[in-house]
């Protein structure tokens, strides 16, 4: 078997201008179970070295659409070229400089760190000396070095998702698919993460992601697809799409006698007005007035702060609880 | 896009290598206390079976090319129950193993992110379930030659002809773990298929001892024609009819790799 590809970790090819040939395009997408159509209509690009995050609620159609770009789903409609192969006829060739790593941890419980990068690069055709030439750097990577004989039930959460990213590391991909890739984890662990996925950004990768976590997305990703029921609702630059779609500040207003507000003269201060359980949000262009009038109402506690992208995802996609979530 | 059969022909290639090495390379930090597991209950049952019963049945005739012929019950036994061994050790792999790689640590969905397709791997769990087979078998000739059981030559065609056995009833096994839910399903596996194929196979008493009607039945099960081809190498003689007993085997093995291949597929939506 040939070493498909097997070349040493550190390059640099710097942030890229995205002017090339995307690295992966994805074109009406559409995928259907039974009656229920999951993909509809989906296209979007990776440019090299970008980062492109999907968000939706549950069952939105993101993994699905990982799947397809895997050839692990076949789609009912559309197209997926990566590195200009098509998806699933060159499946094995496009995986090949492919880094994947799941929502579900799927690392080998019997083997330790070590054995588990060398045993994973082996299915990449890549001969056993290259592979233990990596090794000692993959484990860096992660911050696992003191865990190199440690088996994956001896590792934190954290450490398993690290181990995880380096073992898709092992073949140097061009593009990074991670469904998830923070699920589960402490705050700490969460940090470290993202600073080794910013590293990988500098070094040249590609990167698509799909995440609930709305900080994630806005200090990773270059650029978001938004999805809801499978469908495309919304795409481009996180600060963009809030200014597109979203009023500057935000003023959350809870406590006794907060739902009163929705019928009071402080409502004509905001642009929009939303109410979610006990809390009232005022989205406006200027806050000023609006905070001296709620001023009067001491007993009310108040957080004034910018939009973000949560409110922006909110927006979008409701703030109802899906049946399936 | 047109969604391709699950029937389709298998895609065969060397990428199912690294995935057996993966399999063997987690076994041989087992492979001890697996050893044990997997010779100690076969000696067990022989050595119980073929001194106990021994003792009572005395001599046993068997067809043999030249006509009858008289063997002590434990060279019978030891024949039969070697063959069933192979197969039990080939189905037990592919069946719980398997499906923990499989289904409990999703050590394929991983794989599979890797550049090596899901007809390699369903051939690397076949050909690992076979090695393992071929291990416990192995372990088992070596004793039962210490036992001074046989000292037949031909043991040495025997040994190729049981990985053999191994392949194909871990192909069997593969389709029954393409279909399981969960480890309680290969229950109904073992107990309704493989228990009673042991009884109607050869493996404790003669098939002569059995209604016709049984023994038409019996006839085409894989683990008799397993054991036709097995025990006369005990005995030092050639087997009778190789071509039909291989052909019944090779057609078990074909047939049920294919049902499998497509039921796995089918499982993984590919």
């Amino acid at each position: 078997m040939k070493a498909v590809r097997a070349t040493p970790l550190p390059r640099s090819l710097g942030h890229n201008s995205g002017m090339e040939a995307p690295i992966l395009s994805v074109q009406h997408l559409r995928k259907r179970y039974g009656d229920a159509t999951v993909v509809d209509n989906v296209s979007f690009d990776i440019a090299p070295g970008e980062c492109l995050g999907v968000i939706g609620p549950n069952g939105a159609g993101k993994t699905t659409t990982i799947r397809m770009c895997l050839g692990h789903t076949v789609p009912d409609g559309g197209s997926i070229t990566a590195f200009g192969r098509p998806m699933p006829q060159d499946a094995l060739a496009i995986k090949a400089q492919l880094g994947v790593v799941s929502q579900m941890d799927t690392l080998d419980p019997d083997f330790s760190c070590a054995e588990n990068l060398l045993v994973y690069g082996r299915y990449f055709g890549m001969k056993d000396a290259a592979i233990r030439a990596r090794i000692p750097q993959l484990l860096e990577f992660a911050a696992l070095t003191h865990k190199a004989d440690a088996k994956p039930g001896e590792l934190s959460g954290g450490m398993k998702r690290r181990l995880s990213l380096a073992r898709a590391l092992v073949n140097d991909p061009r593009l990074l698919l991670l469904d998830e890739p923070t699920t589960g984890l402490d705050p700490q662990a969460r940090h470290l993460m993202w600073e080794r996925l910013q590293l990988l950004l500098q070094q040249g990768k590609s990167i698509l992601l799909t995440t609930h976590f709305m900080d994630e997305a806005e200090r990773l990703c270059s650029r978001l697809l938004v999805l809801d029921h499978g469908k495309k609702i919304a795409e481009g630059k996180p600060r963009d799409l809030i200014a597109q779609h979203l009023e500057p500040d935000v003023v959350e207003v809870f406590g006794v006698g907060a739902m009163a507000l929705v019928d009071s003269p402080l409502r004509s201060l905001a642009a929009r007005l939303e109410v979610s359980g006990e809390t009232v949000f005022f989205y406006t262009h200027d806050a000023s007035a609006l905070m001296l009038g709620l001023a009067a109402h001491p007993q009310l506690r108040t957080l004034h702060r910018p939009a973000n992208l949560e409110d922006l995802f909110l927006k979008l996609t409701g703030r109802q609880i899906r049946e399936d979530a | 896009m047109m969604k391709e059969s699950v029937w389709r022909a298998p895609r065969l290639s060397l990428r199912f290598w690294p995935v057996f090495l993966r399999n063997l390379l987690v076994w041989r930090k087992l492979a001890i206390p697996s050893l044990v597991g997997n010779i100690a209950e076969p000696l067990m049952w022989l050595v119980a079976f073929g001194y106990g019963m021994g003792a009572l049945v005395g001599q046993i005739t068997v067809a043999g090319p030249l006509g009858p012929v008289q063997v002590p019950y434990i060279l019978f036994l030891a024949s039969g129950s070697i063959c069933m061994s192979a197969m039990q050790a080939a189905s037990f792999e592919a069946l719980y193993s398997a499906f923990s790689r499989m289904h409990v640590q999703k050590t394929w969905d991983g794989i599979m992110n890797a550049p090596v397709g899901l007809d390699d791997i369903v051939l690397a769990e076949m050909l690992w379930a076979a090695f393992k087979a071929l291990f416990t078998v192995t372990a088992i000739l070596g004793v039962m030659l210490a036992l001074g059981i046989s000292h037949s030559p031909k043991l040495l065609v025997a040994w190729p002809v049981l990985l053999g056995v191994g392949i194909t009833f871990s192909c069997i096994a593969l389709i029954f773990n393409a279909l399981a839910t969960g480890y309680d399903f290969f229950t109904y596996y073992f107990t309704l298929f493989l228990t009673p194929m042991m009884f109607l196979s050869g493996v404790f008493f003669p098939l002569e001892q059995l209604p016709l009607a049984v023994r038409v039945v019996a006839d085409w099960l894989p683990l008799s024609n397993a054991v036709q081809l097995v025990r006369p190498l005990f005995m030092d003689q050639w087997p009778a009819d190789v071509a039909r007993h291989a052909l019944v085997l090779v057609g078990y093995t074909v047939v049920a790799f294919w049902v499998a291949l497509a039921l796995t597929r089918k499982r993984f939506r590919m």
